[in-house]
C-alpha cells in the first residue's frame, strides 16, 4: 500500500515538474496575447530557433555559456523587432484569424532559417545539470525526482514571479496592461505602442530561449521541440489565454494528468496516450469553461 | 428551407469543357513519362481534393481547423479495411463508405465548433489529428495485425478490371476529383454554401436570420471530412501505394492548410492552384539547386529554404492579398478583359468613323 502511494506520489511529482516545462512555453504565448491580443502561433518555432542559435554559438564558435546566452537573447530581440516592424504593424487592423495565419507563416520562416543556419541534426545540450534522480531526495523521501525537473521548476517559478511583479508593479507593466485592454486608447494617451510591442516580443523570445534550454537538455535540441511546444496550446486553453498564473496551473494540470493517465490507463491501450490526452482534456474544458480557469470571459458583440 | 439550385452560365460550361478536354485528351496524349503521373498529377489531384475539404470548413464556413490529415488517415485506413473485409462493396463503394466513416469523425470532432472559434477550435481539431493517428497506430485490427508498420495497399479493381498503370490510376483520381469538385461547386453556390458563408461572415447575425448554426457547422465539418477521407484513400491507394499512419502526420495537415490559404480562402479553384503551387515549388527549387548550383547546396538546406519561402509567402499574402492566388488570377483576368474591351471599342470607333467618311 505504502509503496503504491509512494509510486503515485512519484508519478504525480514527476508530472507536475514536467508540467512546468509546458508552462514555460505557454508563458511566452501569454505574454504576447496579454499585450496585443494576438495569438502567436510561432512561439514553438521561437523556442526551437532560439535554443538552436544558443547551441550554435556555444558549439560551433566555442563561445562561453553566458556570452552565448546573451547573444541568443539579443538575437531574439532582433527577431522581435523584425516581427513587429514587418509582420505585425502592417496587420494592425486585420482580423484575429489573419494575424494568426501570419504567425503560422512566421513560425515556418523561423524553423527554416534555424535549420538552414545551424543544420538539421540533433544537438546535445549539456547544462551541467543531470537528468537523473537527486540522491538526497531519493534517500530521505524515497522519491525519484530528476534534478533537471527541479531546476526547470525553480527557473519557471523565478520567471513567473519576475513577470508577475513586472506586470503588477512597474510603469511598463501598467502600460502593457493598458495596451492589452485597448490598444487604440492606450496609444492616444501617449503610451508608445511600438516600444511596448518590441518589449513584449523580446521578453517572449527570452522566455522561449529559457524554455528551449530546459527542453533541449532533456530531449536534445531537435525539430521535435516544435511539436512539443504545440502542447502549450491545451495548457493555455485550460489556464486561460491572458493569465500568467493560468499558464502555470494549466501546465501543472496537463503535466500531472498526462503522466497519471499514461502510467495507470496507458498500458490498457498500448501506451503513448500522452500524445492526445492533453488535447482531449482541452476539449472538455472548452465545452464547459471556454475561457479557461483564470481567463476573462469572452464577450462578442454583433 | 427549400434548396436553391444554381444555374450554369455559358462561362461555366466553357470552363468545364476546357478543363475536361485538357485533362482527358491533352494531358494523356502529350505527357508520356510516368514520373509526371506518379509524382505530380496524382498527388496533385488527391491533395487538391483534400484542400477542397479544408476550404469548405475554413474558407466557406470560417472555422479554423487543422486536422485534415487525420481525416485523410481515417479515410485511407477505412478503405484498406473495407476492401479487405467487405470485398463485395467494390472500389467505388468502399471509397464512398470510407468517406462516410471519415465524415463521422468529422462530426464528432466538429462538435466543439458550436461553442468555440478561432485558435480554440484549432486546438480541438488538433485533438482529432493526434487521436486518429494514435488509434490507428495502437489498435492492430486497423492494420490487420501487420507488425512491419507499413502495409501495402491492395490493387485497384473496378468492375473486374485492374487499374494499376499510372495512367489508369490518374484517370481514377481524375474521375473522382471531377465529380466531387462539381458537387462542391454546386454546394458552394447553392443554399448550402450561402448558409456556410453567412455563418462565416457573422454567425450571430446568421442565426438571427434563421440559419441553424448547429446544422450548418456540423454539415460543413461532415462534408469537409468526407472530402478529406476520400482524398486520403486515393492518396494512399494511388500515390503512396502503402499505408502507414506516419504519412498522415501533423505536417501534412499544415501543408493542406497552406494550400488552402495560399490558394485563396473561399474558392474552389484556389484549392487546385494552391495544391499545384505547394507541390511544384519544391520540385522547381530542387531542380534549380541541381542544375544551377550543381548540387553545391545541400538538400536539407534546400528544404529549409523552401520552408522559409512558404512562410514568407504566407505573411506577404496575409498582408497584401488575404484572398490568395485565386484572387490574383481573378484580378489578372479582369485586367486582360478590360484591355480587350477597350481595344475593341477603339476598333469599333475607328471603323465607325471610317464608314462615316
Amino acid at each position: 500500500m505504502i509503496d503504491e502511494l509512494l509510486f503515485f506520489m512519484e508519478v504525480l511529482v514527476g508530472g507536475l515538474l514536467a508540467g512546468t516545462m509546458y508552462s514555460l512555453v505557454a508563458l511566452g504565448f501569454v505574454l504576447i496575447f496579454k499585450a496585443s491580443a494576438t495569438f502567436n502561433f510561432s512561439q514553438g518555432a521561437m523556442v526551437f530557433f532560439s535554443v538552436l542559435a544558443f547551441c550554435g554559438f556555444m558549439q560551433d564558435f566555442n563561445i562561453p555559456f553566458v556570452l552565448a546566452f546573451i547573444l541568443a537573447a539579443l538575437l531574439m530581440v532582433v527577431v522581435g523587432l523584425c516581427t513587429e516592424r514587418l509582420v505585425l504593424r502592417p496587420l494592425m487592423n486585420a482580423s484575429e484569424d489573419t494575424v494568426l495565419m501570419a504567425t503560422i507563416g512566421l513560425g515556418y520562416v523561423l524553423e527554416g532559417l534555424a535549420q538552414a543556419a545551424w543544420g538539421v541534426e540533433v544537438r546535445r545540450l549539456d547544462l551541467g545539470i543531470g537528468d537523473f534522480p537527486v540522491p538526497w531526495i531519493a534517500d530521505n523521501l524515497k522519491l525519484f525526482i530528476s534534478a533537471l525537473d527541479i531546476t526547470a521548476g525553480l527557473v519557471a517559478a523565478i520567471m513567473i514571479i519576475g513577470l508577475f511583479l513586472l506586470f503588477k508593479y512597474t510603469k511598463i507593466g501598467l502600460g502593457l496592461r493598458a495596451v492589452a485592454d485597448d490598444a487604440g486608447a492606450a496609444s492616444s494617451i501617449g503610451i508608445p505602442l511600438k516600444h511596448i510591442m518590441l518589449l513584449v516580443w523580446s521578453a517572449a523570445g527570452v522566455v522561449a530561449l529559457v524554455a528551449g534550454m530546459m527542453w533541449g537538455a532533456r530531449a536534445g535540441v531537435q525539430f521535435a521541440l516544435v511539436d512539443l511546444a504545440l502542447k502549450a496550446l491545451p495548457v493555455l486553453i485550460i489556464g486561460g489565454f491572458s493569465s500568467i498564473p493560468g499558464a502555470i496551473v494549466g501546465g501543472l494540470i496537463i503535466g500531472a494528468v498526462e503522466k497519471i493517465l499514461e502510467v495507470y490507463i496507458g498500458p490498457f491501450f498500448g501506451g503513448a496516450i500522452e500524445g492526445w490526452a492533453p488535447y482531449v482534456l482541452a476539449i472538455f474544458f472548452l465545452l464547459y469553461r471556454p475561457e479557461g480557469l483564470f481567463g476573462e470571459k469572452i464577450i462578442r458583440r454583433v | 428551407m427549400k434548396p436553391v439550385f444554381m444555374t450554369y452560365t455559358k462561362k461555366d460550361l466553357i470552363n468545364l469543357a476546357v478543363c475536361m478536354v485538357l485533362s482527358v485528351l491533352i494531358i494523356p496524349t502529350f505527357i508520356k513519362t510516368e514520373y509526371w503521373y506518379t509524382s505530380i498529377l496524382i498527388p496533385w489531384l488527391c491533395l487538391a481534393l483534400a484542400t477542397i475539404g479544408q476550404q469548405i470548413v475554413m474558407g466557406y464556413t470560417g472555422q479554423l481547423a487543422l486536422g485534415a490529415a487525420g481525416f485523410m488517415a481515417a479515410g485511407a485506413f477505412a478503405m484498406f479495411n473495407l476492401i479487405l473485409r467487405v470485398p463485395e462493396l467494390g472500389f467505388i463503394g468502399s471509397l464512398a463508405v470510407s468517406g462516410l466513416i471519415a465524415a463521422a469523425f468529422g462530426i464528432l470532432f466538429g462538435l466543439p465548433s458550436l461553442k468555440v472559434r478561432g485558435i480554440y477550435l484549432m486546438v480541438a481539431t488538433l485533438a482529432s489529428q493526434f487521436f486518429i493517428i494514435w488509434m490507428i497506430d495502437k489498435f492492430g485490427w486497423f492494420k490487420n495485425y501487420d507488425s512491419s508498420g507499413i502495409i501495402t495497399a491492395q490493387d485497384i479493381v473496378i468492375l473486374g478490371k485492374p487499374f494499376t498503370t499510372p495512367l489508369a490510376m490518374y484517370f481514377v483520381c481524375l474521375a473522382v476529383t471531377a465529380v466531387l469538385t462539381l458537387l462542391a461547386m454546386n454546394m458552394a453556390r447553392g443554399s448550402t454554401g450561402r448558409n456556410w458563408m453567412a455563418v462565416r461572415d457573422m454567425d450571430i447575425a446568421a442565426e438571427s436570420m434563421g440559419v441553424s448554426l448547429l446544422k450548418t457547422k456540423v454539415q460543413a465539418f461532415a462534408i469537409s471530412a468526407f472530402y478529406c477521407g476520400v482524398a486520403g484513400a486515393l492518396f494512399a491507394f494511388c500515390y503512396l501505394k502503402s499505408l502507414e499512419p506516419v504519412a498522415f502526420d501533423i505536417k501534412l495537415s499544415f501543408k493542406i492548410l497552406f494550400m488552402c490559404i495560399l490558394g485563396g480562402l473561399g474558392t474552389i479553384n484556389g484549392a487546385f492552384i494552391g495544391a499545384a503551387f505547394i507541390l511544384l515549388f519544391p520540385v522547381l527549387l530542387n531542380s534549380v539547386g541541381n542544375n544551377v548550383f550543381h548540387g553545391a547546396i545541400d538538400a536539407t538546406i534546400i528544404s529549409s529554404i523552401e520552408q522559409v519561402i512558404f512562410g514568407l509567402l504566407m505573411i506577404i499574402f496575409m498582408i497584401y492579398e488575404p484572398l490568395g492566388m485565386a484572387k490574383l488570377w481573378e484580378n489578372l483576368k479582369q485586367k486582360l478583359s478590360l484591355r480587350l474591351q477597350s481595344s475593341s471599342i477603339k476598333n469599333l470607333k475607328s471603323s465607325v468613323s471610317k464608314n462615316l467618311k
